[in-house]
């Protein structure tokens, strides 16, 4: 089964390659992973989503929250989340199926972000089930590339905890 | 007042109360020995780096107190590596202090540049490249910090040349600010005391005592809880000594080379009570037909070790000492005759002596057993790893705490002499002795110059049976007697100690055994003795790799003359 976990961690050199080669060590199957800034200077969070288990995702939570710079690991799986995946697609569209494209786009809330003589480039945001959705629409038309930036999640209603350290440069 | 980096790095160890540092210096590391003099700190020079982390671990190991090592950059730091892993693996506080090319040469491949923060990524429970000077007092804080705390282990600092030679404000933090570490768990009330209940109803309980019980220093805790309750207790290869060998609720070690009671034990009793320990895959055989008549209560410090290779029926993370202590009182007092009775027929069953009464040839069970009666169970061993370790941790019983240091996880050849270097230095008070086969000594054996040049009585029993046993043991068991690459053709050990000024001798028949003992205890300085043991004896009890520890295979009897 697949597990949305969220990780808040110290933002320090060093500390994306510490959960990435634990991950490799372990043999940890990670489907994708976003990082950015959190509320707090210093600290990044983190949402991947990761193939297994209860028992590998335990093994996951509890093996990442031993690494010095990990500060916490929550499975959102289970719990009301908000999950949400940003995606550009380029796809081949002459003139003349553009405003079928667009149609499409509309339907799902995208946008059409760049237009070329003959593709257009599509903006989609919203569940990976919907992301999906689209592109399997879209394919028909001639996919030219992807970019997807792996879902980022939140919980709904409950605030995070806060986290006090120094900034460290 | 403004000091240098290499000087910061000093004030810092002595702020930590370090005593001694292992390593050899280099280019990248010439500020901070540059420095050292004046501080009381003693340097232990070995002549290979990977030495020094043993040393460094070995010490920390008979003290209880972080070891310190210190490499200079590239080969040096890369000498660690099997050091660090080493002491990864076994739970050991460990701080290995490298030097690092200067920080613009950094990512350029200079001379004698290696990314060790790289290297041992995976080996440590953290580590840090410093480049500035000005960080160096809050990353030691937390290196030494994180080195002792929760489940031990080592952490390294990587210090750029740069760092080592500029001049920063020092100031020493009084606490490390780790946000998130370690986490505090207080114990939960309500599993001790299901856990208490199933202890008090449950009619063959086992105690599985491992490192960790000697880690939080629970061993008086332990004994008071078997006693109490009057509870076999089983220990792992790093928990011997959790229990004095010679008491009567020992039931010695579990496990691939474990004892016949304790395998059989852990095979029917109704509760094991694993305190302290990880479920290695030494320890349990099979985890599918592990304790299979058995509720299961896993005790560990670490909640990554619960569930991982046995899914316990009940988990409680706490240090293993705090736990045995608010253990005891929820348990209740018995006497469990008929349990006792069915492990004492396990022990007769077994035959253990009779490797001791065999008469002729000279048995390294019989070797480690008189080293054992000579030094009355209370001398510091320092084993290898191989066949003599396993016949040390059958042989020689301990009867002192934290008495055996040996590398249980990661299994490394060439531990025991410089790791012994270290012990000897930390307990200059106890007998030192190595155990060591005629393979190990050779992967370090350059450290008898460090065991002359730092003047440490070390008694070193070689074990030597021209094999690399354990490996040419299997070969015999299970690959058809094909002998590959196991053959050692050796040197005359004696004559090698005494070229570095050691004592040497050599012992070829059982009945000089006793008397090369007496020889080496009385001899004040450091004696080898190459004990030329029978070439095709092998460990017994053994369970075969990935089977259950329901087979047990024994010896082929022997005629006992």
């Amino acid at each position: 089964m697949r597990h949305t976990l969220v990780a808040a961690v110290v933002d320090r050199p060093g500390v994306l390659n510490r959960m990435v080669s634990l991950f490799r060590r372990r043999r940890y199957n990670i489907e994708s992973l976003a990082v950015g800034h959190s509320e707090t200077p210093g600290i990044s969070r983190m949402t991947f989503v990761v193939e297994g288990d209860d028992r590998v995702i335990e093994q996951v939570k509890k093996q990442l929250e031993k690494l010095v710079d990990v500060i916490e690991v929550r499975d959102v799986t289970g719990e009301p989340a908000v999950v949400r995946e940003l995606a550009l697609i380029r796809v081949r569209a002459t003139s003349e199926q553009r405003g079928e494209v667009a149609q499409l786009v509309e339907l799902y809330r995208a946008k059409v972000v760049d237009v070329d003589h003959d593709s257009l480039m599509v903006e989609v945001t919203g569940t990976e089930e919907k992301v999906n959705h689209l592109i399997t629409l879209l394919e028909p038309f001639g996919i030219e590339e992807i970019v997807r930036t792996g879902p980022v999640a939140m919980v709904r209603g409950a605030r995070p905890k806060e986290f006090r350290i120094n900034v460290l440069k | 007042m403004k000091r240098s980096g290499a000087e910061i790095l000093w004030e810092c160890l002595v702020a930590e109360g370090v005593e001694v540092v292992f390593g050899i210096p280099g280019g990248a590391v010439i500020h901070i020995t540059d420095a050292l003099p004046r501080y009381p700190v003693r340097f232990v020079l070995t002549r290979h780096e990977q030495a020094a982390a043993h040393a460094a671990d070995g010490y920390a190991r008979a003290t209880g107190k972080v070891g310190v090592c210190l490499a200079t950059s590239g080969p040096g730091a890369a000498n660690l590596v099997t050091g660090i892993a080493t002491a990864y693996m076994d739970s050991i506080p460990l701080v290995a202090i490298t030097g690092q090319v200067p920080s613009p040469m950094i990512g350029t491949d200079a001379f004698q540049e290696t990314d060790i923060t790289g290297i041992t990524l995976p080996i440590t429970k953290h580590n840090y490249l410093v480049t500035e000077a000005g960080e160096l007092a809050r990353v030691l804080k937390e290196a030494f910090f994180l080195a002792r705390s929760g489940r031990p282990g080592p952490v390294l600092v990587d210090i750029a040349k740069n760092a080592q030679a500029q001049e920063a404000e020092f100031r020493y933090p009084e606490e490390p600010e780790i946000p998130g570490h370690p986490p505090k768990r207080p114990l939960p009330e309500d599993l001790l005391e299901r856990a208490g209940e199933l202890l008090n109803t449950a009619e063959r309980p086992l105690i599985l005592a491992g490192h960790g019980v000697l880690l939080a220093g629970g061993h008086t805790e332990l004994l008071a809880l078997a006693e109490k309750g009057d509870i076999p207790v089983a220990t792992t290869l790093l928990g011997i000594g959790a229990i004095p060998g010679s008491h009567r609720l020992s039931l010695g070690m579990v496990g691939m080379h474990g004892t016949l009671q304790a395998n059989r034990a852990v095979q029917t009793c109704d509760l094991l009570v694993a305190v302290g320990m990880r479920f290695d895959d030494r320890v349990i055989g099979d985890p599918r037909a592990f304790a299979p008549n058995a509720a299961i209560v896993h005790v560990d410090i670490d909640p990554a070790e619960i569930g991982k290779n046995i899914v316990p029926d009940l988990a409680i993370v706490a240090d293993a000492r705090e736990f045995l202590a608010a253990f005891l009182p929820l348990v209740e007092p018995k006497k469990r005759g008929d349990w006792h009775a069915e492990i004492e027929s396990w022990k007769r069953e077994a035959g253990w002596d009779e490797p001791l009464r065999e008469e002729g040839r000279l048995l390294p069970q019989y070797v480690i057993h008189e080293i054992w009666r000579a030094t009355e169970g209370k001398a510091l061993v320092v084993s290898d790893v191989g066949q003599n370790q396993m016949w040390e941790a059958q042989y020689y019983l301990h009867e002192l705490p934290g008495s055996l240091i040996t590398s249980g996880g990661l299994g490394t050849m060439g531990f025991a002499l410089p790791a012994a270097i270290g012990a000897q230095i930390g307990r200059p008070d106890l007998p030192v002795w190595v155990i060591v086969g005629d393979g190990g000594i050779q992967m370090t054996i350059q450290e008898l110059a460090t065991v002359v040049q730092e003047g440490l009585p070390l008694k070193i029993a070689v074990i030597n049976n021209g094999y690399l046993g354990m490996v040419r043991q299997w070969q015999e068991l299970f690959f058809n007697r094909n002998y590959c690459a196991t053959c050692l053709k050796n040197p005359d050990f004696a004559r090698v100690a005494q070229a570095y000024g050691i004592r040497g001798l050599r012992v070829d028949r059982r009945a000089d055994v006793r008397a090369a003992i007496a020889e080496a205890l009385e001899t004040e300085g450091p004696v080898l003795i190459d004990f030329r043991v029978e070439p095709e004896e092998n460990v017994f009890p053994m369970v075969a790799p990935g089977r259950s520890l329901s087979e047990v295979i024994l010896p082929q009897r022997k005629e006992v003359r």
